[in-house]
């Protein structure tokens, strides 16, 4: 009897505690659903719709009814002329990307970093942060407006200073299309890719500048001792998730640049999905070719993760 | 020696990042309101010459460009709404540390980061959802960035701290009330970054315009920049500059003083509201980025 009673009461003790937490909880998820049900119909709906590459695509069923046809679509791809060129130039962009526009927000962060005027620091700072907010269109307008053979700025300073040969078209020549691309990139996006290595540097403690001086470290000697180790596990993490998104060359970019002058080298696996996709209706050829860049692009984010991990202890998962 | 050497240096390449950055940013100005044959000819490096608005009449001539600056406005204002009304709260549940479905859900939202469906499968989505041609996917579409989320529930977990969650259930707050008089207003910081961060995403959206939109009135900016900027089609107001062509274009020799106004006139709202809320950046990107 008193046993019951005791279970009894432990039971509603229970219960109540689990009743609070669920309404508690409940609340909770309330706030996270619209959420959920976001990212679960528009993320996670056309992962679902990722079958379509497998499937011959019909009008009348929608994304998922066709009949399957296995590989057909990759093979299709695999064995277009296409293939070769889309692929090569996506990775030429992207590894070109990488090896000159990764290292350059870190110079800049390390250069931010070394000024000592509070005031020059923040004109610097503000200024290079500005290009960022420029859309991608009126970027590529720039670009032409500022490299046309004729009338450009840029063009005719490079030129007048014998950089550049007097025959050359920035904007149209196959051969300028991948420094045109990369250079606008940086200069775009290299102060806003800063902020994060700025302020991995303003958390080192100045213990170890102290230390630094005492053992009789130059400047150069800090940056490489003390400051680069500092902001090491940001680099690894950053290049780790820009190795994801290798072959995730910017599409507004390059469909706003690309035309018939340069399109051997501008065509990239992205743009190319959406020219046979979207605009020729070839929906499940575009999946397939699609899925393919996506696959690719994982692998490498795992593969780079992986090394990181081995080699030292960083790792993204 | 080595350090004045590394002073010197410092100081080389910060005064050439800031030129190679401002010069082509204050050139489109005074481009914008010279004489466009002198800009062509490189007279115009300092000071504009011969200044005028012309370029400037012409877009306020041209109801394309009003069109598309409305449309932009809607979808920016409702979109960014939209978008914090998703982000915030969201962010808030997932910063809960006993709220255990988080370990579940965090990861399957970062794995859209990396992977997704593709182009083909979210544009048929989209199509099947019967969200093309309307305003409702330049709203709807992209409504929560995970990226965005992160920093927000970082900023959560690791700025308002727990005992003041605990204290306030113990005066019988719920957690809507709590989200909403206690951690919103201790969370301007990282709304003013998330929100800069929407607003000019929605601004410059380009991409889901192209695919999604084909109607002409519903157009955002962009897209209207596009084709003057970059297709080179003629101003639909005829711009009677006397030197025109035929109806409906404008002369070449002005196209490219138009086309400095434009970038200008399209740009500015967006670098407007960046000072305002730049003292917040490096605070609300160190935090979500780091831990990314």
């Amino acid at each position: 009897m008193k046993q019951a009673q005791l279970n009894g009461s432990q039971h509603t003790l229970q219960g109540k505690s689990w009743l609070q937490k669920l309404g508690g909880q409940y609340q909770l998820w309330i706030m996270v659903l619209p959420a959920i049900i976001y990212i679960a119909i528009f993320c996670y709906g056309p992962m679902y719709g990722i079958q379509l590459a497998f499937r011959d695509f019909d009008f009348s069923k929608g994304l998922t009814g066709g009949d399957w046809v296995g590989f057909k679509y990759f093979e299709q791809y695999f064995n277009s002329p296409m293939f070769w060129p889309t692929l090569r130039n996506t990775f030429v962009i992207a590894f070109v990307s990488i090896l000159f526009g990764f290292p350059m927000p870190i110079l800049l962060a390390l250069v931010v970093n070394s000024i000592r005027s509070n005031k020059r620091k923040r004109v610097l700072q503000t200024t290079v942060y500005m290009p960022y907010f420029i859309s991608t269109v009126v970027l590529v307008a720039l670009l032409q407006i500022m490299l046309s053979p004729t009338t450009g700025l840029i063009d005719g300073l490079l030129k007048t200073l014998h950089l550049l040969p007097a025959d050359t078209n920035l904007i149209g020549d196959p051969g300028s299309f991948v420094p045109v691309y990369v250079i606008s990139a940086i200069w775009q996006t290299c102060g806003w890719n800063s902020i994060i290595f700025i302020a991995a540097l303003s958390s080192v403690d100045s213990q170890l500048y102290d230390a630094a001086r005492i053992d009789g470290a130059n400047r150069w000697q800090t940056v490489w001792h003390v400051e680069i180790p500092a902001i090491l596990p940001t680099i690894i993490i950053l290049l780790i998730m820009n190795m994801g998104n290798i072959l995730s060359v910017g599409f507004e970019k390059t469909f706003l640049m690309q035309n018939s002058l340069n399109k051997s080298v501008s065509e990239v696996i992205s743009t190319y999905v959406f020219n046979v996709g979207v605009k020729s209706n070839q929906f499940s050829f575009g999946s397939a070719v699609g899925l393919f860049n996506t696959v690719i692009n994982f692998m490498f984010l795992i593969l780079a993760n992986s090394l990181a991990k081995k080699s030292s202890n960083i790792s993204l998962m | 020696m080595a350090d004045r050497l590394y002073t010197l240096i410092v100081v080389l390449v910060s005064i050439a990042a800031f030129l190679m950055v401002a010069y082509p940013l204050y050139f489109i100005i005074i481009a914008s309101v010279s004489n466009s044959t002198m800009v062509s000819q490189g007279k115009v490096i300092l000071w504009p010459k011969d200044i005028n608005f012309y370029g400037y009449e012409q877009i306020f001539k041209d109801t394309r460009i009003w069109q598309g600056y409305f449309n932009t406005i809607v979808y920016t204002v409702l979109g960014t709404i939209l978008n914090l009304l998703v982000t915030l709260p969201a962010a808030y549940a997932l910063a809960h540390r006993k709220f255990k479905a988080r370990r579940v859900i965090m990861p399957l939202f970062v794995f859209t980061m990396y992977f997704g469906g593709g182009m083909i499968p979210t544009y048929l989505l989209i199509r099947d959802l019967h969200l093309l041609n309307t305003p409702w996917v330049m709203i709807i579409n992209g409504a929560i960035s995970v990226f965005n989320l992160i920093i927000t529930r970082t900023f959560f977990e690791s700025s308002i701290p727990e005992e003041l969650y605990e204290a306030a259930t113990l005066d019988g707050c719920s957690h809507f009330r709590y989200f909403i008089s206690v951690v919103i207003p201790l969370s301007k910081a990282v709304i003013s970054v998330i929100t800069l961060y929407y607003m000019v995403g929605h601004w410059n959206d380009f991409f889901n315009a192209l695919l999604y939109i084909n109607t002409d009135s519903l157009q955002p900016l962009q897209i209207i920049l596009r084709n003057i900027l970059l297709s080179n089609q003629a101003f639909a107001g005829g711009a009677g500059s006397g030197a025109g062509a035929g109806a409906g274009s404008y002369a070449q020799q002005f196209a490219d003083q138009i086309k400095y106004a434009v970038i200008i006139v399209s740009t500015v709202p967006v670098l407007m509201i960046y000072p305002f809320i730049q003292k917040y950046f490096e605070k609300g990107v160190m935090i979500g980025a780091v831990k990314g």
